[in-house]
């Protein structure tokens, strides 16, 4: 343990003294979580939308403006034809089509019923569908609207209408920032812990100082430990930043306890740590090292259900999910921080990372040879 | 361990696939020796010595290190030996202080004896002005200087050191030698590889590998009469002209 306590001493030094290292630390996570939830946005605004209207009726315009109001819609063009207005979606000008047939005024206050045709960009596929989806509710306002000022409602309906509400329980007014930034600081410990760990002791190597350490007595388990000692402590402080930028910025304060939270982290840090470390093992380059851990961390985010649902994956990669330190994560930071889960809640999680841990930190130990 | 043998190698061979990096080498080096491990680049000079060390494991043939044995107790030999690496390998960006405090600390030393041995050291290698200095911006004989001190702070049995002049001017080089010869009068075995043949008229024996084989093993003054050479330099020549290996 006297051994461990001139390693760490040695780590913290080198660690501070390198000013780049401390930046990345420190200002990197703020930076990344004031910056990234205003880009990851969920919600599409700004979607183009070209209106060709052959009505041209009070009616017509009533319902363009609607549309417009929303704030979701940016109107690019307004066509004669459809064929012109198609022109648009080809130059990519345009995402949305909306035609507004002849005498749909008419149509819709004497037969009760018309038709609008809605043309999708499909290209930008997410736009494309919730653009679609939002033109379609907001065409159903209106027609809603309509027929409350035209139609006397009946005593009693003819059919049973069935009226679907929803509410959002952990986030009621389903704010994408409360959804996304647990799951960005999750990402970013992630990455700070994964690529430290696995940069440093290739750089040992690469300057050749681990060959002074390999030929002293010094135990495997110790090296290993002084690496990773000092890593999971940074990446508690990253952490504790994360959290107090998402609770002074985004004002989202965890419902669940931080004991919880930390307890959590403390393991998962060793299993991301114990990851950065194998690869360090194999490894003779930082370059080789950087590739690799890129390669997983792509792989890590891509199906850690921070983007995409993990429901909707296929199921091989429902399989791959599960090996996946970074998924158990993210599912723990919704879990405590918008539900207020406790300790009992995430023990099926804490149990898994806890064997990722002992697996990947076990297995580094055993790669890292002192002697070739 | 019998009588005073501190190295017992017998036909220690490395091989790295169809490579042969080191080929049956078979010597003893006695204690408080000054041991001179010759050859031309890529002579397998290295490769020995990082098998001597417990750094590499050798594909055949049997070694002890102060009694131990290089397959299976290497971490026993490395509390017995220092290793100063032809790379320069302390910690460039702890300072000269850090570097000593944490090498003690890792081969175990005490506190007190780290405190002891630090000041010692710095004032033996004329470093006090430079103690809290960052060993990247010492010049490279000092570093060199710095490097030994360190290979020997826990007393090691023997300590090893690979090319440790390279590069070094003159008067570094001969302050350098006193340095070994203080270690080797404290009992300290030396086993030192180099390319100046000046240095080899130092040593007590020597040995000279070609081609990952040890062709010749003896006193500088009997190598000299046997090859009927003037100097160490006409010796070398000799042997290494018929090396097929080179850089």
């Amino acid at each position: 343990m006297r051994i461990l306590r001139f390693l760490l001493r040695k780590e913290f030094r080198q660690i501070f003294r390198d000013k780049a290292i401390v930046a990345m630390i420190f200002f990197m996570p703020m930076v990344q979580l004031i910056l990234m939830p205003l880009a990851a946005d969920y919600e599409v605004r700004n979607i183009n939308l070209s209106v060709v209207d052959h009505d041209k009726s009070p009616y017509s315009q009533k319902l363009i403006s609607k549309i417009v109001a929303s704030g979701y819609f940016r109107l690019t063009g307004y066509n004669a034809s459809f064929k012109e207005a198609f022109g648009l979606i080809e130059a990519d000008k345009a995402d949305l089509i909306l035609e507004i047939p002849h005498h749909f005024e008419r149509n819709l206050i004497r037969e009760d019923h018309e038709q609008l045709y809605v043309a999708v960009n499909a290209i930008n596929g997410t736009k494309a569908s919730l653009g679609g989806s939002y033109l379609g509710s907001i065409i159903g306002d209106f027609n809603a609207d309509v027929r409350m000022q035209l139609v006397t409602p009946p005593r009693q309906s003819q059919f049973p209408v069935i009226e679907v509400v929803a509410s959002n329980w952990f986030n009621p007014v389903l704010n994408y920032k409360v959804f996304i930034v647990p799951g960005i600081l999750a990402i970013l410990v992630t990455m700070v812990g994964g690529f430290l760990s696995a940069l440093n002791i290739v750089r040992e190597k690469e300057i050749g100082t681990i060959e002074q350490i390999n030929v002293t007595p010094i135990k495997k388990h110790i090296f290993i430990l002084g690496k990773l000692i000092p890593f999971w402590v940074l990446a508690n402080i990253v952490f504790t930043i994360g959290l107090l930028v998402a609770r002074f910025m985004y004002g989202i304060v965890p419902l669940g306890s931080l004991l919880t939270l930390y307890a959590f982290i403390s393991v998962y840090l060793l299993a991301v740590l114990g990851f950065g470390l194998l690869v360090s093992t194999f490894c003779d380059t930082q370059q080789q090292a950087m590739f690799i851990m890129f390669f997983f961390m792509m792989l890590f985010i891509l199906l850690g259900g921070l983007f995409t649902s993990i429901d909707s994956m296929p199921e091989w990669a429902k399989l791959i999910t599960r090996v996946n330190p970074v998924r158990y994560m993210i599912e723990v930071m919704r879990m405590v921080i918008l539900k207020g889960s406790s300790f009992i809640d995430v023990l099926p999680h804490v149990g898994i990372v806890s064997l990722m841990a002992v697996v990947l930190n076990g297995w580094a130990i055993l790669n890292y040879k002192k002697t070739n | 361990m019998q009588d005073d043998k501190v190295i017992v190698c017998e036909k220690l061979t490395k091989r790295f696939g169809d490579f042969i990096a080191t080929n049956e080498i078979t010597f003893d080096v006695h204690r408080g020796e000054i041991f001179g491990f010759l050859g031309a680049n890529g002579a397998g000079k290295t490769t020995a010595m990082r098998m001597l060390c417990g750094l590499s494991s050798p594909s055949s043939g049997k070694a002890t290190i102060a009694g131990y044995d290089v397959y299976t107790q290497t971490e026993q030999i490395k509390k017995n030996i220092g290793y100063m690496s032809q790379k320069f390998s302390l910690y460039e960006n702890l300072t000269v202080r850090e570097n000593i405090e944490f090498f003690g600390g890792i081969y175990g030393l005490s506190d007190e004896r780290i405190q002891s041995k630090t000041e010692e050291l710095l004032q033996r290698l004329g470093l006090k002005t430079e103690a809290n200095k960052l060993v990247g911006s010492l010049p490279l004989g000092w570093k060199q200087k710095l490097s030994f001190s360190v290979a020997v702070l826990h007393e090691p049995k023997i300590v090893f050191l690979d090319e440790p002049t390279g590069g070094v001017d003159p008067v570094t080089r001969r302050q350098f030698w006193d340095m070994i010869y203080q270690a080797a009068d404290s009992g300290i075995t030396v086993f030192v590889t180099t390319h100046y043949m000046d240095e080899a008229e130092y040593c007590n024996r020597i040995s000279i590998m070609v081609d990952g084989r040890m062709e010749v093993l003896d006193t500088p003054t009997n190598l000299k009469s046997s090859f009927r050479a003037r100097s160490m330099d006409e010796v070398f020549y000799q042997l290494a002209r018929g090396a097929k290996r080179g850089d």
